[in-house]
């Protein structure tokens, strides 16, 4: 009873839906196939309890079971060849470990799992091999390697070079097969073709402008060697993330940049002491050249000024000479006399020496405060009794006094 | 006995499979395979794939197809100036004929290596002895790696062996070496770093000589000009009062006199030793005038 129930169920819908759909009803297939499992199993133990009332009616469906179970067996292992290949993956299938093809992304077929093997190869996923440092998938550059960084230069320095490259899969069967490890075979390759084009330049170029063209030559190299091994790997880029000098020289190194600034410094502070001592040379020279014009009108207009003076005199002199000539002398004796201190010595009267203190009067003069006009009358007939109690000795110095 | 009837065919199928099973083999894409017949070579030349064999009597070895890797410990070395260096290199080979391969070395990678490691060790040495540390970092590399390549592959082939490639990956020099290249270098930095400075003094110096020329070309040409100036002026001037004075020489000379007398004596404090018999005394001593 429990049999032929789901035995007419089963049988239906199987054959309606193997025509209408196809493989695609893999969960019910195999629920249907559990099921059915369980109802043989169930089939058999019932068989045993029940004795020999049922076996009849069992044999039909258990023959048919083993056929159908077989049948859906097949077509499960069959369906199980199904497989679909992601995008940027490729499906690589061998055949008693015997390649067959590459499939490209999409639903495919092939002979199922003990005779066909299928390896997914992701092609598009972008590695990542870093020599000379570790980035430590941290924050920040870390972990120098100087075994993986430091290397010779043609001038025989010693530079650390550190390289990121990136790699992708382009050829999946060749990337599985040829080579046994292959990245370790990558790392390799770049330390060798970087330690060569690294070798054939001089540090300051590899420290300056060589660094792009570096990179360049590297990658081209690297792919080189990976394609005589075909190893199926594409370098997609080789950055060339630091090419300083080592550690233990940077001070030297920075040493040198700085020297390099310094050199602009004094040259900088040259031009500003160039650029303050010119413009004030040329500000001097101007001073100089309108000095000069203030000197040259002022000479000419004094000459001017005293020419015309003197010719306007001379007009008025040369009516009346005499008088003019006597005036204009005692005018000027008078204003020099005016000014001044004076001894008179009248030196006609006697022969005696006169003795006059000169430095005295002039002190005295000097300690006046009013110093105006203070004549000292010295007759030498009474210079034994000095009325001014200087000691006066004449002397007759007629020469002198003329 | 309904047990009977599934068993024995069980045991048969289970029996059919265990002998069919050991009369199979498939040859993976990666691999080589030799097939012994009691421990005798029968055949070695296997594509990859399902293969039949004799069960029990035959049985299979397998090896990689692949190309595997020598990467051996860095070697020093002596160049040709006597100098140590440090080499560390990498070898990529293949199993070329597996059945020399599984004779000569046993068909083990470990002992495969340690062989072309000594081969290669002996090449290695013969070639670089020959040349400087300078050729061997910067030119050399592919020249070594190719006779390198011609003179150990004969060789390998004894092991069943093909070399793809030799490659130098590190030539470094000693720790002990390295330290006097720091020192080269910082060195030779300084020298730089001197140079430098130097340079910027000496621009400097010619700058500000320079400027100093400047200065005084500029005040020199300036003095120049102020005294030809003053020099047109004074000559202005000079004929100004020459024409003037011209006109009455004797008068000039009086006139100028008592304007420089005045001028003299202009400042209070001179003091004058007289004689009163000048003319200006004249009436001095008496109301009649001398």
């Amino acid at each position: 009873m429990s049999w032929n129930e789901p035995g007419e169920k089963n049988k239906d819908p199987w054959s309606g839906r193997d025509k209408q759909q196809g493989p695609p009803d893999l969960d019910e297939a195999l629920k249907s196939f559990q099921e059915k499992i369980s109802n043989i199993f169930g089939g058999k133990s019932g068989n045993g309890g029940d004795g020999g009332g049922n076996g009849i009616i069992n044999k039909t469906p258990g023959s048919f079971g083993i056929g159908l179970l077989a049948g859906i067996g097949l077509l499960v292992w069959g369906l199980s060849g199904i497989y679909i290949i992601d995008e940027g993956n490729r499906g690589v299938i061998l055949r008693f470990g015997k390649y067959i093809e590459t499939t490209q992304p999409g639903p495919h077929w092939r002979l199922p799992a003990p005779i066909d093997e299928l390896l997914i190869v992701n092609v598009e996923q972008q590695r990542f091999i870093e020599v000379g440092y570790r980035s430590g998938g941290g924050q920040g550059t870390s972990g120098s390697v100087p075994r993986e960084a430091l290397m010779l230069t043609r001038d025989e320095n010693i530079v650390d070079v550190r390289l990121a490259v990136q790699y992708t899969i382009k050829d999946a069967k060749n990337f599985l097969f040829s080579l046994k490890d292959p990245s370790d075979t990558l790392k390799q390759a770049i330390e060798s073709a970087q330690r060569a084009v690294v070798g054939q330049h001089a540090m300051d170029f590899l420290l300056t402008e060589g660094r792009s063209q570096v990179g360049a030559k590297i990658e081209k190299d690297i792919q080189t060697i990976m394609d005589s091994y075909q190893s199926g790997i594409r370098v997609t880029s080789v950055n060339l993330q630091d090419a300083q000098p080592p550690e233990q020289v940077q001070g030297a190194f920075e040493d040198a940049i700085k020297a390099r600034e310094d050199e602009q410094r004094l040259k900088n502070e040259a031009e500003t002491y160039s650029n303050e001592v010119i413009p004030k040379a040329r500000g001097a020279a101007a001073r100089l050249t309108q000095e000069a014009e203030g000197y040259k009108a002022k000479t000419v207009a004094e000459a001017e000024g005293n020419a015309s003076r003197f010719s306007q005199l001379l007009t008025e002199y040369e009516k009346a000479p005499e008088v003019t000539r006597k005036r204009l002398y005692i005018d000027a004796m008078e204003i020099v006399l005016s000014n001044s201190e004076k001894v008179l010595v009248d030196v006609k009267n006697g022969n005696n020496l006169l003795y006059l203190p000169l430095d005295k009067l002039s002190g005295g003069s000097a300690r006046q405060i009013n110093p105006g006009a203070r004549p000292v009358y010295i007759t030498p007939t009474q210079d034994s009794t000095s009325q001014q109690k200087q000691p006066i000795r004449s002397s007759s110095r007629e020469g002198r006094g003329r | 006995m309904p047990n009977n009837k599934i068993m024995i065919p069980a045991i048969l199928l289970f029996a059919l499979l265990t002998v069919g099973s050991s009369a199979v083999f498939t040859v993976q894409e990666t691999e080589k395979a030799i097939l012994f017949r009691l421990g005798e070579i029968v055949d070695a030349d296997f594509k990859p794939g399902f293969h039949f064999k004799t069960p029990f009597i035959n049985n299979v070895k397998k090896f990689d197809a692949r190309i595997l890797t020598l990467d051996s410990r860095p070697e020093r070395f002596l160049t040709s100036e006597k100098k140590n260096v440090i080499v560390d290199s990498f070898v990529k080979w293949r199993i070329s004929d597996v059945s020399v391969y599984y004779t000569s070395v046993a068909g083990d990678e470990r002992q495969a290596n340690l062989r072309l490691n000594q081969i290669i060790k002996d090449a290695f040495r013969g070639e670089f002895s020959k040349r400087t540390i300078k050729e061997l970092v910067s030119t050399d590399r592919e020249q070594i790696r190719e006779i390198l390549l011609k003179k150990v592959n004969p060789v390998a082939a004894d092991l069943g062996i093909e070399i793809s490639d030799i490659r130098i990956k590190r030539i470094d020099l000693p720790d002990e070496v390295r330290h006097s290249v720091y020192s080269r270098m910082e060195a030779e930095r300084a020298r730089v770093a001197r140079d430098f400075r130097s340079r910027g003094a000496e621009a400097a110096e010619r700058i500000r000589a320079d400027a100093d020329r400047q200065r005084e070309v500029i005040l020199a040409n300036a003095f120049r000009d102020a005294e030809a100036t003053k020099g047109e002026g004074d000559a202005v001037a000079t004929a100004t009062y020459a024409k003037a004075y011209n006109a009455n020489t004797e008068f000039f000379a009086f006139y100028r006199s008592l304007e420089a007398y005045k001028n003299t004596f202009s400042k209070a404090g001179g003091l004058l030793v007289l004689e009163p018999d000048s003319d200006f005394f004249s009436y001095f001593k008496s109301e009649k005038g001398k």
